[in-house]
């Protein structure tokens, strides 16, 4: 219970950290201040919080869940593409979207995309598909944090309970403290984390006798030997997680949070650190989830790996509902936290613990974005702001993160899934098949409405689609792949363990893949907009360059 | 040229991250116990922050940013 009562302390001081921002912005009522701080976050908060934003439950608990499961290939599946990917889409697309929302006042996406197609309602439709999407990721911090506290004092605090405080607690500094308050505790989160990482290897490894040894033992033993290759994975498999972090700038708390640097240059910095920052954490959080397969005398990891090792072995014999009660028996979405209770003291697994739930908590940045969202592209767009003034939009705002939280937390009481695969198979790659609409917003002339709702259309039945055949076929055991449908020869469409594979690789590589296609033919097919428009986008791109500058500096 | 390499350095590191030929060995184990798996993808984690250093120390789009400096002084000048 000591640990618990650290987590619970650590969440007043959040909690603090949110009023105190509240305090700071009193008298201001303007939208632009609650929603994006004023636009003035400098280097040091936009770096830690930007990147504490992306460190949700699914990166930290996922990861070494994952990695207990699946070997050291967690490492370059989902950290190392990242590394490589999210800042150079920050660098190319982040940069672009702050100087637009400086130039034009954006304040989120969908403003940009109406502006630069000159469409309405197809905008609507672009922010219900983001939300739509968003959602299950709020849902991961919701279980994470139950899951933590659960865990953490040793089953005293039921899931429901802890997920009931966390909910609760996110919920109060976003609703008082804004983006100003949500960056602030981001920040104060990453630092947290990354400290307390740092101190539960040295911890652990010390306490496991050095991990050599663990790793000497485990390649000797033939079930675990293959946790420290790559060897049960496809390459198709792994080439395809590389397009899963194009998800990063198209989910809209990124893609909102580039507008609140104060300065461009200040993007300099994070693209920079970004690939430091991610090995920082994901490499002893994959690491202590390999070593977890070896600490077998602690009677739950005992029994996630009798359940795998029955799911492999019989897997093929059961039903598919004993196959997912195993499946659950068998993930390790809390194995880092019953590592920290196994070896390192009390007080210490308390303030790891609350390290653990810093990067938990990282779903208030997507609970703010979605108020936004709905504050400005429906309230705001359909005539709230004129209507009742800016002061009842940021109030709709702060309604808006009361409701989405409640929401969150009923449906994660009642969600069968593991934390990683939920966020995976919905929100990631839905929002990496979005990508290509800022892509196209930014660098393409000829882009038109019409195509963007072809690819937001497509994003949304792609999603809807893979959720039905998941559905419609039971996942099989270990090394049982079902195919649904062939094509001269080849396995088109196949059931995995994991989820579902098209010609070998994720969904994601076709969703990507047609719903860029579908940008460019749709286009090609449909009206631009007026060159007035285009003029204001594009004004360099059609060598007005000398122009532009000549411009800036008689300024 | 200088775009050209530096979109080449980017195809470059995106390809070496699929490193095939450590697929199927953990050996040589680096300080003794990191798998030669994860040991490569450490050091192409920090290739990947070379390179984000060189494409904003050589590809920096400071034009977006006089842009808008430019701007805010017409509207401070127009206060």
């Amino acid at each position: 219970m000591i640990p618990a009562i650290f987590v619970f302390v650590y969440l007043a001081v959040v909690l603090y950290i949110g009023v105190f921002a509240f305090r700071k912005a009193r008298g201001k009522e303007e939208a632009e201040d609650y929603f994006l701080a004023s636009r003035s976050l400098g280097p040091v908060v936009f770096l830690l919080s930007l990147f504490g934003t992306n460190m949700t439950a699914f990166a930290i608990l996922g990861s070494s869940g994952h990695a207990f499961s699946n070997g050291i290939v967690t490492f370059g599946l989902m950290a190392t593409s990242s590394g490589l990917v999210i800042p150079l889409t920050l660098f190319l697309i982040g940069t672009r979207v702050w100087a637009l929302g400086k130039k034009f006042g954006f304040m989120t996406p969908v403003q940009m995309f109406r502006d630069r197609w000159e469409c309405g309602h197809i905008g609507t439709v672009i922010t219900v598909v983001q939300a739509a999407l968003l959602v299950p990721y709020i849902i991961i911090g919701v279980m994470g944090g139950g899951t933590t506290l659960n865990v953490i004092s040793g089953g005293l605090v039921p899931f429901w309970f802890g997920g009931a405080v966390v909910a609760l607690v996110v919920m109060s500094y976003v609703f008082f403290g804004g983006m100003r308050g949500t960056a602030w505790v981001n920040t104060f989160q990453t630092v947290l984390f990354l400290i307390f990482g740092a101190i539960a290897v040295v911890v652990i490894g010390s306490a496991m006798g050095g991990f050599a040894g663990a790793i000497g033992a485990m390649q000797n033993a033939p079930a675990l030997a293959p946790l420290l290759t790559r060897e049960r994975v496809s390459p198709y498999y792994f080439f395809s997680y590389t397009f899963i972090p194009l998800s990063a700038i198209a989910f809209p708390h990124i893609a909102i949070f580039c507008l609140t640097a104060r300065k461009m240059s200040q993007f300099k910095k994070t693209v920079i650190f970004y690939p430091l920052c991610i090995m920082a954490i994901w490499l002893p959080c994959v690491f202590l989830g390999v070593v977890a397969n070896r600490v077998t005398d602690v009677p739950e990891i005992r029994q996630k790996i009798e359940a795998r090792r029955t799911l492999a072995t019989q897997g093929k014999s059961l039903a598919p509902e004993q196959r997912d009660e195993l499946r659950e028996e068998a993930a390790g979405d809390d194995v880092l936290l019953i590592l920290l209770k196994r070896f390192a003291p009390l007080w210490l697994a308390g303030i790891l613990g609350a390290g653990i739930m810093a990067a938990v908590m990282a779903s208030d940045s997507q609970i703010l974005a979605l108020s936004t969202m709905f504050a400005e592209d429906i309230f705001a767009y359909y005539g709230g702001r004129r209507r009742y003034g800016e002061r009842a939009q940021v109030q709709t705002g702060r309604v808006f993160v009361i409701i989405l939280t409640l929401f969150a937390y009923l449906v994660a009481l009642r969600a069968p899934e593991t934390i990683f695969e939920l966020a995976i198979q919905y929100a990631f790659s839905g929002f990496a098949a979005l990508s290509p609409l800022l892509v196209a917003a930014l660098f393409w002339r000829g882009s038109t409405k019409w195509g963007a709702l072809a690819s937001t259309v497509w994003t949304a039945l792609a999603v809807i689609a893979v959720a039905i055949f998941q559905a419609r076929f039971p996942a099989p055991a270990p090394g049982g792949n079902v195919v649904a449908a062939t094509l001269g020869g080849w396995e088109a469409i196949t059931r995995t363990p994991g989820g579902t594979a098209i010609f070998g690789f994720m969904p994601v590589v076709p969703m990507v893949i047609v719903s860029a296609l579908l940008m460019i033919l749709v286009s090609l097919a449909t009206k631009k907009p007026h060159e007035a428009t285009l003029r204001r986008y594009f004004a360099r791109a059609r060598g007005d360059v000398r122009a532009a500058d000549e411009l800036a500096q008689a300024a | 040229m200088k775009n050209i390499l530096l979109v080449a350095a980017v195809l470059l590191l995106y390809v070496l991250h699929q490193d095939f030929w450590n697929w199927r060995t953990a050996h040589p184990l680096v300080f003794g116990f990191v798998p030669i798996g994860l040991f490569y993808h450490a050091c192409f984690a920090a290739a990947s922050s070379l390179l984000m250093w060189l494409l904003v120390r050589f590809a920096w789009p400071g034009h977006l940013e006089r842009e808008i400096e430019s701007q805010e002084q017409r509207e401070d000048t127009a206060r």
